[in-house]
């Protein structure tokens, strides 16, 4: 039984080397010859994907002659919206960093009862489509939502305001903050933690002093990525926040509106955006490859 | 005299140890990877919590599970150099030294005068100002030792001071080490798996398995 085991596993051994070799003479191609069109083949779908994702953002430069784009800037539209998209992104990113650091740090340190239900909850929004997000803070903080209407008997009202656009932009963006947060966090090595405390330092003084300098480069990439989702937040606001100028029509509403009359008004401030995007990117490449040198170190 | 008398139970085994050291005393502590070594000198540091008993240092009480006593780090003032250093990435040489002082507050002045007494000593003043991750090996380890010490400590732990070093180093480091840990005269207890360093800088030495002193004896007898 045993030797006709060992026989069988000859065989098929045997049986899968004759046939690599017997396909590699059908084929009848050098090696040379494979890894070159293996090359050429990975260049060609690495220039298609270059060429998709830059043919949109160039057709926008070249549909938008440079004094065209200067003269929309002096549109009130353009300006609100700008101001807008800028100051309460800014407000946004600050609400986020103060409270998602804390959030972050005691998820990445400690263990408590329901820390994954924490820990999913936190990641929610991501998945959330935008708009299910809007009609969520709507039913909650709306005139009439669960906690809206007891703030409407006090006379206040949230619901189509600059504040919701904020509230809009923290529920959507925070997790991206948070995310990056609590990676950074679990990069600092617990012995850096425990070396400062022996050393006569307080779990405060620990953490303003050794652990948020380690961790400093991937927070601010996580601010940056925070304050870059808040600029583009558009699905959220509009359903939650309402689209009017100079108070809750940030940037992305904007372009949506204009689009149906002005298209030059439109592709100004889209061009903004995609400046902004694009800095964005850069200085988080720039930032994470020195939290990779850190870590290295 | 340090006074241990612990119990913690770990994931594979129950760390139970009863151990003192005389004060200037080095006791060396071997045994094999994973026994326990590090995780005792973290609880008698204040880092871990015993489950039950007492570790008391020259009469006062560090943790005492009856009495519901249990001193945290920052105020037990023991100067710990960790296998990996553990020097802060961001700060310079000069800062990571200077750190323990800091924390106690004391005047600018006092602390420069002191820094520069260690980093002179241990002939870290040159590099004063490098960032600490990127000096050497030997270096590190001196930086490790001197922010140890500056702190003025009751009691050291080190934890494999000299695995990071080359051959050649260590044999030099071993006399270096012995001298400067007996001329601070508190408590010390050295962890390591070399028994050359048994050898050469303990005064006495203690043979731990599976969370157990097996062996307490002269160097001699331990090896």
């Amino acid at each position: 039984m045993a030797s006709n085991q060992a026989d069988t596993g000859r065989l098929c051994k045997r049986s899968i080397a004759e046939l690599v070799n017997k396909e590699h003479e059908t084929i009848g191609i050098p090696s040379r010859t494979r890894e070159v069109a293996l090359k050429a083949g990975l260049a060609l779908l690495l220039t298609l994907a270059m060429t998709f994702i830059a043919l949109p953002v160039v057709a926008l430069f070249l549909k938008s002659p440079p004094e065209t784009i200067l003269r929309s800037l002096h549109d009130p539209v353009v300006m609100d919206a700008l101001r807008l998209s800028l100051t309460t992104s800014t407000l946004t990113t600050l609400i986020v960093v103060l409270m998602g650091t804390p959030i972050a740090y005691v998820s990445a340190r400690f263990h408590y009862f329901g820390k994954d239900m924490a820990d999913s909850l936190i990641d929610l929004p991501v998945i959330m489509p935008p708009a299910v997000a809007g009609i969520a803070l709507l039913m909650a903080f709306g005139r009439m939502g669960i906690v809206g209407q007891h703030l409407n008997a006090l006379g206040i009202s949230i619901a189509f305001t600059t504040l919701a656009v904020i509230i809009a932009q923290v529920f959507v963006s925070s997790p991206f903050y948070i995310r990056q947060a609590r990676t950074s966090f679990e990069d600092v090595d617990q012995a850096y933690e425990n070396a400062a405390r022996t050393l006569g330092a307080s779990r405060v003084y620990t953490f303003f002093h050794v652990i948020l300098p380690i961790a400093m480069n991937g927070l601010i990439s996580g601010a940056i990525m925070a304050f870059a989702r808040s600029l583009g937040e558009f699905g959220a606001t509009i359903m939650f926040a309402g689209n009017f100028q100079g108070r809750t029509q940030t940037m992305p509403l904007a372009i949506y509106t204009a689009m149906q009359g002005d298209l030059d008004v439109s592709l100004c401030l889209a061009i903004i955006l995609v400046t902004i995007s694009f800095v964005v990117i850069v200085l988080v490449k720039i930032l994470t490859r020195r939290v990779y040198k850190n870590v290295r170190n | 005299m340090l006074e241990i008398d612990i119990r913690k139970r770990l994931r594979d085994f129950n760390l139970e140890v009863k151990l003192d050291v005389a004060m200037g005393e080095i006791l060396m502590l071997v045994g094999d990877n994973g026994c326990g070594k590090t995780t005792l000198l973290n609880l008698v540091a204040g880092l871990y919590n015993p489950d039950a008993g007492r570790i008391s240092l020259d009469g006062r009480v560090l943790y005492d599970s009856a009495l519901k006593v249990n001193i945290p780090p920052e105020s037990r003032n023991i100067g710990y150099v960790f296998q990996s250093y553990a020097l802060f990435p961001h700060m310079s040489v000069y800062d990571n030294v200077a750190f323990g002082l800091c924390t106690r507050k004391l005047p600018e002045s006092d602390i420069r005068l002191m820094v520069k007494d260690h980093l002179e000593a241990a002939g870290l003043w040159e590099i004063r100002k490098a960032k600490a991750v990127d000096v050497s090996g030997g270096q590190k380890q001196r930086i490790a030792l001197a922010r140890a010490l500056i702190i003025d400590p009751v009691l050291l732990l080190l934890d494999e001071p000299l695995s990071a070093l080359d051959v050649h180093r260590q044999a030099h480091m071993r006399k270096e080490l012995r001298e400067m840990i007996h001329s601070c005269r508190v408590p010390c207890i050295i962890v390591t798996h070399d028994l050359r360093d048994v050898a050469c800088i303990g005064d006495r030495a203690s043979l731990l398995e599976k969370g157990k002193i097996t062996l307490t004896g002269s160097p001699q007898d331990v090896i």
